[in-house]
């Protein structure tokens, strides 16, 4: 992520700066992600910057990829787990297309990953940044909807609700409730949503070797978990945070660790578990087939 | 000994309303107090300025908590207020609106202050909560339930038993009673008369039922137009009021 940002890449369309936004707003931005990086899981205003997609398209993760973004980057992004599908494809195009860097579907490769719903499989390394695009921040929201009241909660460190809330959920669900979002407590300080995760990625948030950022467009904020952070889903002492996949191994590749997508394979109820991670399940196979 | 809660010379103005005009009040442990006086006298205003909502202009609150250290309520950092008011208080509303979430079970609304006390034990926290149910005279198979499936009476035993759970050693109350039918405030009133004496509890309460404040309270404070009237042993200000106003609203409920 160097960011000399005047130089366009062979094939870059010359009718836009480097990666589209302009370099103030860059700065501004680079300028905010500093700060949530010194606050982990402390949400930070931005003046977000209208996006040639709309909103629920993840213009905050663009934003916060535009900006971190440098020539040699090479660009990974994922839907779901897959990197095929029409949004994943179209964001790749944009910045092939507005900074001309590399791109890969390769977890491996990678050094920028732009995601929706999913944390790799593969471990990630230093030096990786993942960037999430958050529809909805405020992990609070649905519990105190006036947001002077949230900031307040945050402030002083109370998250009561929350806890009333995963209450709830047990009362009503008899287990650990949401499955997508599930809060997490950040460095011991910050009540965070992981965006709209499942709650089996969860645990790769905590003490990550890779740069956690965050960005909500039409929220306007920004939040990061720097690496070796612990990040804790929150519990109960006698009902912990399990993650959870459907127990099930990958009907491609085999694998029983990973998180499966259920496939409606015909019209008469017929389905199958396949891997959620594209790049993962590929490199299963090949492996696979190596060993045989 | 000295007094839980001590109220010096309050003062709250709203425009030309002198809601409270130079008040001063304490309360001592395992005292009940009510205050009565007729609808804008200033009795709410009160209660909501000795129980740290309210701010006011002039004077100040001395909580003295169960180490014997006397706090300045309204100088305290707002997460030390919170605390406070969370661990050591209670305050009972009489819409059960402002005093339980509607949104949440019976249950989740008792355990509340458990867990923002630190209780990470689900089972812990649902085992209080039934136990907190069945002392205010409620069926803990329904703890289940959301607020607004129980009756108004039942919806204030309800918020009586989520401020009682952390165990407070102070509770307010802006008429408890007010609003229900006749014969459910006499149970509610006996509720909450034995359940402070259980407890021991130092109680302020307001009221403008006289029957009340006779039945609950050790003494009375008897406030109009934000001043304080008159005040005493119960039984002496309700058998033997001295200030006419008093008698005035004495003598009102006896003819009622
Ligand atoms: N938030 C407020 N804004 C303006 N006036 C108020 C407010 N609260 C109370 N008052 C006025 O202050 C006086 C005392 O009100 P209150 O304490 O509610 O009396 P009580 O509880 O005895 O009926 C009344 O004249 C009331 O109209
Ligand atoms: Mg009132
Ligand atoms: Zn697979």
């Amino acid at each position: 992520m160097t960011a000399s940002a005047h130089m366009q890449a062979p094939d870059t369309d010359p009718g836009y700066n480097f990666a589209y936004l302009d370099e103030a707003t860059k700065r501004m931005i680079r300028r905010t992600l500093l700060k949530a990086i010194a606050i982990p899981g402390h949400q930070i205003p931005f003046g977000a910057r209208e996006m040639p997609l709309p909103y629920g398209w993840g213009t905050g993760g663009i934003q916060v990829t535009a900006s971190i973004l440098g020539p040699d980057d090479t660009l990974k992004v994922i839907d779901q787990g897959a990197d095929d599908t029409t949004n994943a494809v179209s964001i790749r195009r944009f910045f092939h297309r507005v900074a001309g860097v590399r791109t890969t579907t390769r977890t491996a490769e990678a050094t920028i990953i732009q995601t929706r719903h999913r944390i790799p499989e593969r471990p990630l390394t230093e030096g990786q940044v993942m960037v999430f695009q958050v529809p909805m921040p405020e992990p609070l929201f649905k519990l105190e909807p006036r947001l002077a009241e949230t900031r307040r909660l945050h402030a002083l460190g109370d998250y009561s609700l929350a806890q009333v809330k995963l209450y709830e959920d047990i009362a009503r669900q008899g287990e650990g409730g949401s499955s997508y979002s599930h809060p997490v407590m950040v460095n011991h300080r910050y009540l965070m949503s992981p965006s709209p995760i499942p709650g089996f990625d969860n645990p790769k948030l905590h003490m990550s070797p890779a740069l956690m950022l965050f960005g909500a467009g039409r929220e306007k904020k920004i939040y990061a978990v720097p690496p070796y952070t612990s990040v804790v889903s929150l519990d109960f002492d006698d009902h912990p945070f399990r993650p959870v996949r459907a127990p099930h191994a990958c009907a491609a590749c085999g694998s029983t660790t990973s998180y499966l997508d259920e496939i409606v394979t015909d019209d008469r109820g017929g389905r199958m578990f396949v891997c959620s991670d594209t790049d993962h399940c590929a490199e299963n196979q090949m492996a696979r087939k190596a060993a045989e | 000994m000295s007094p839980i809660l001590e109220g010096q010379d309050l003062a709250l103005r709203f425009g030309a309303v002198r809601a409270l005009d130079d008040v001063s009040l304490s309360l001592w442990p395992g005292e009940v107090v009510a205050i009565v006086g007729e609808s804008g006298s200033g009795k709410s205003t009160l209660l909501r300025v000795l129980a740290g909502l309210m701010e006011p202009q002039a004077g100040r609150v001395l909580y003295h908590d169960a180490e014997g250290a006397a706090q300045d309520v309204h100088a305290l950092r707002e997460a030390e207020r919170r605390t406070l008011m969370r661990r050591d208080w209670g305050f009972v509303h009489q819409n059960a609106r402002d005093g339980l979430r509607m949104g949440v079970s019976a249950g989740g609304n008792i355990g509340e202050r458990l867990m923002a006390a630190g209780g990470r034990h689900y089972g812990n926290i649902r085992a209080a909560a039934a136990e907190w149910m069945s002392r205010v005279e409620m069926d803990p198979a329904r703890m289940d339930e959301a607020p607004r499936n129980f009756s108004g009476g039942m919806q204030q035993r309800l918020q009586i038993a989520r401020c009682l759970v952390t165990r407070p050693r102070l509770v307010f109350m802006d008429e408890p009673t007010g609003g229900l039918d006749v014969s459910v405030q006499a149970r509610l009133l006996d509720l909450i008369r034995s359940l402070v004496a259980e407890l021991g509890l130092a109680v302020l309460f307001v009221t403008h039922d006289i029957a009340a404040a006779r039945l609950l309270a050790h003494r009375i404070v008897v406030m109009r137009h934000g001043r304080i009237v008159e005040e005493g042993l119960a039984d002496r200000v309700l058998d033997d009021p001295r200030h006419p106003y008093t008698q005035l609203l004495v003598a009102s409920v006896l003819a009622a």
